[in-house]
């Protein structure tokens, strides 16, 4: 589903070459719930952008879906993340002049839907998340959890083959992110390949798989001591 | 997908009304400004002849020489004297021809409880009517013949008919005019081309519809007296005779030459009765004359007022001025959201559409700010007099075509000024956005 080798990102200055990602490899198979980890700054965000065709890379290649991604243009980079791709960022990031319909709507409304498959899927996508009766708020109006979950059906309501989560907890309370992340394991069960961004080991340790970032490459999760115990031990159900 | 932009554009422009309105008044003012000027040069730089400008002429022959045309660059007069005016009606190079001269007419009701009152008149061949274009409403022009026979024949506008008439078919009944009667034989429609072509001198290109149309040789006879500028480079003398063998220069003339062969041979004739005049005496100067068609010779006689250029020019600039405060208000308004379009950009949104969503958002600003800048317009027309002559003023008209020209011009300079803070917009990189946020 994604296949990433040798891929690099470099941020140039006239000064200074930053890798952000070097010599990256990671490949994600279809139906898979792979967390994505590391310590801030590891480059986490940046596999997640790349990842999401909204920004590019340096060098290697990048498949998604079978199709390697470098040479597309703006357009077809647009349709990919519009069809195969839905995100779900830590801020949430709804149109606040929107309200929670019409929020969702948005990513259908560049698809060309008709307007009856577009409610369709909306109420849908709404109710799967347990919205539906918010239809008409706007999201100053809901909770950081129900935005969050107003974020998830906008992402579902697409039907995308891959689902890209940054932080989806980041901003949550911890009742408010178990029922998000219960949610995401449910929309894994029912066959969704999820790749999620975290440096959460309790999140991380609900994942199957776990890719631990250090410095813009891939690690065995072994080198970093400290997040390995604690991940095994929420696998475990301890604390750590 | 234009009415969901449309509505996303209605929806941010009441978000924030202050920065809404402050866009919408300086279009609306800018446009506004250049519509009003506009009204008032587009009048004044009308063709009025569309269809013939091209064809009819107006010849300048010098008959005062150089000594008395120094000052005016060594152009000839503006008009022409009788004795040119007859000679070349007599020639007849042209396929139609006119010498013409605004006459002071005044006209009796036959009603005794009406005063006598004047109308605008004219004297001038039959010709005249059908090089014009002029629209009959009832009967028809004198004929050739009338006009030899210096017949008391008129034609009446469609005002006088209506003033005198209570606007019924007139043909056939008597009108007085100086206390003398004349046969109506046609009622002619409304016909006032702006600029007033065919007699600019008189009239600096502005003026009332004529009422009375009257034969050029019956007017003559009768001694009826120029109500236009009368030049003269000597004394004429006195006595109408003496004024009418003078070279005082009081008549217009034109001539209809409808092809390039037919207008040069027209020249070649000016200069061959220039030459003529030269051989016989009166003149004592080498041929020194013009032929200029509509166009040329509005140009020439400068019909659009100095103000009219320099005030359009001045509104042009505000309207420049305006537009560049919008394209910063729109800058600030656009990249404001910029969290928006890094979202919309993530979910699918390819540049294109970013582009189309704010342009559409900027046309309906331009909307509404051309209907702020129709009601300022109403207001600017009606105020024109307060810097034009009123007879130039009163040309100033919001009419349908200024009506859809004002919106045009709002919405389209508003989606220009529009182009570089939705490219600014369209730049916005998602991935940055969003994770800043």
């Amino acid at each position: 589903m994604l296949k990433m080798t040798h891929l690099s990102k470099v941020y140039r200055t006239e000064v200074v070459e930053t890798y952000a990602l070097r010599d990256f490899n990671i490949n994600v198979n279809e139906g898979e719930f792979v967390a994505v980890t590391g310590p801030s700054g590891s480059g986490k965000t940046t596999f997640l952008t790349i990842a999401g065709l909204l920004e590019t890379f340096t060098g290697g290649q990048y498949h998604l879906d079978g199709v390697e991604v470098s040479n597309l243009n703006d357009n077809e980079r647009s349709r990919i993340r519009n069809e195969k791709i839905g995100f779900i960022f830590q801020a949430f990031n709804l149109i606040p002049d929107l309200n929670v319909f019409d929020n969702v709507e948005v990513p259908l409304r560049y698809r060309g839907m008709k307007t009856a498959e577009r409610k369709e899927r909306i109420m849908n996508a709404l109710e799967r998340v347990g919205l539906a009766s918010r239809a008409k708020h706007y999201p100053a109006e809901l909770s950081g959890g129900q935005q969050q979950r107003v974020a998830i059906a906008r992402a579902l309501a697409g039907s995308p083959r891959l689902l890209l989560a940054d932080e989806p907890t980041g901003n949550l309370d911890t009742q408010m992110a178990r029922g998000v992340m219960e949610l995401l394991e449910e929309i894994h069960r029912e066959g969704a390949t999820i790749v999620m961004v975290t440096h959460d080991p309790e999140l991380a340790a609900r994942a199957q798989r776990n890719v631990h970032i250090i410095d813009g490459q891939v690690v065995d999760l072994a080198e970093d001591p400290r997040f390995h115990h604690a991940v095994t031990s929420a696998r475990a159900g301890s604390p750590a | 997908m234009f009415a969901y932009y449309l509505q996303l554009g209605l929806r941010s422009l009441r978000k924030n009304p202050l920065l809404t309105l402050l866009m919408v008044l300086a279009i609306g003012c800018g446009v506004a400004a250049s519509m009003t000027t506009y009204s008032v040069f587009r009048a004044t730089s009308n063709n009025p002849i569309p269809d013939k400008s091209s064809q009819l002429f107006v010849p300048q022959i010098d008959n005062w020489g150089p000594e008395s045309t120094q000052h005016n660059k060594g152009e000839p007069p503006n008009a022409m004297s009788y004795t040119d005016a007859i000679n070349l009606m007599r020639d007849k190079r042209a396929k139609r021809q006119t010498a013409l001269y605004p006459a002071q007419m005044s006209i009796v009701p036959t009603d005794p409880s009406m005063l006598p009152f004047r109308e605008t008149s004219y004297a001038w061949y039959t010709d005249a009517f059908a090089m014009f274009d002029i629209p009959m409403l009832y009967g028809h022009p004198w004929t050739a013949n009338e006009d030899e026979s210096h017949a008391a024949v008129v034609v009446i506008g469609k005002e006088l008919n209506e003033k005198m008439f209570n606007g019924v078919n007139s043909v056939g009944k008597n009108i007085n005019l100086n206390g003398r009667d004349y046969r109506i034989v046609g009622v002619a429609d409304r016909w006032n081309p702006e600029p007033v072509f065919y007699d600019v001198t008189n009239t600096n290109g502005f003026d009332d519809p004529i009422e009375v149309f009257m034969p050029f040789t019956r007017a003559v006879e009768l001694q009826t007296a120029t109500n236009g500028n009368n030049n003269c480079s000597h004394d004429p003398g006195k006595g109408w005779d003496s004024w009418i063998r003078s070279e005082c220069v009081w008549l217009g003339f034109w001539a209809e030459l409808p092809t390039k062969s037919e207008a040069d041979a027209y020249r070649s004739y000016l200069n061959g009765y220039a030459a003529e005049q030269q051989r016989s005496g009166r003149f004592r100067w080498a041929p020194n004359n013009r032929l200029r068609n509509v166009t040329e010779w509005l140009e020439y006689q400068k019909v659009v007022p100095q103000e009219a250029k320099v005030s359009l020019m001045v509104s042009l600039g505000f309207l420049l001025i305006c537009l560049v405060n919008t394209v910063g208000l729109l800058l600030a308004k656009f990249m404001r959201r910029s969290s928006e379009i890094g979202v919309r950009r993530a979910l699918g949104a390819p540049r294109k559409e970013i582009y189309l969503q704010f342009l559409i958002e900027a046309a309906a600003v331009g909307l509404a700010g051309g209907v702020v800048g129709l009601l300022l317009t109403g207001l600017g027309v009606m105020g024109v007099s307060l810097v034009f002559e009123p007879d130039v003023a009163k040309l100033a008209k919001l009419d349908l075509s200024l009506v859809l020209l004002t919106m045009l011009v709002a919405v389209l300079t508003t989606v220009l000024a529009a182009f570089y803070p939705t490219w600014r917009a369209a730049q916005v990189q998602p991935a940055w956005q969003l994770k800043s946020n």
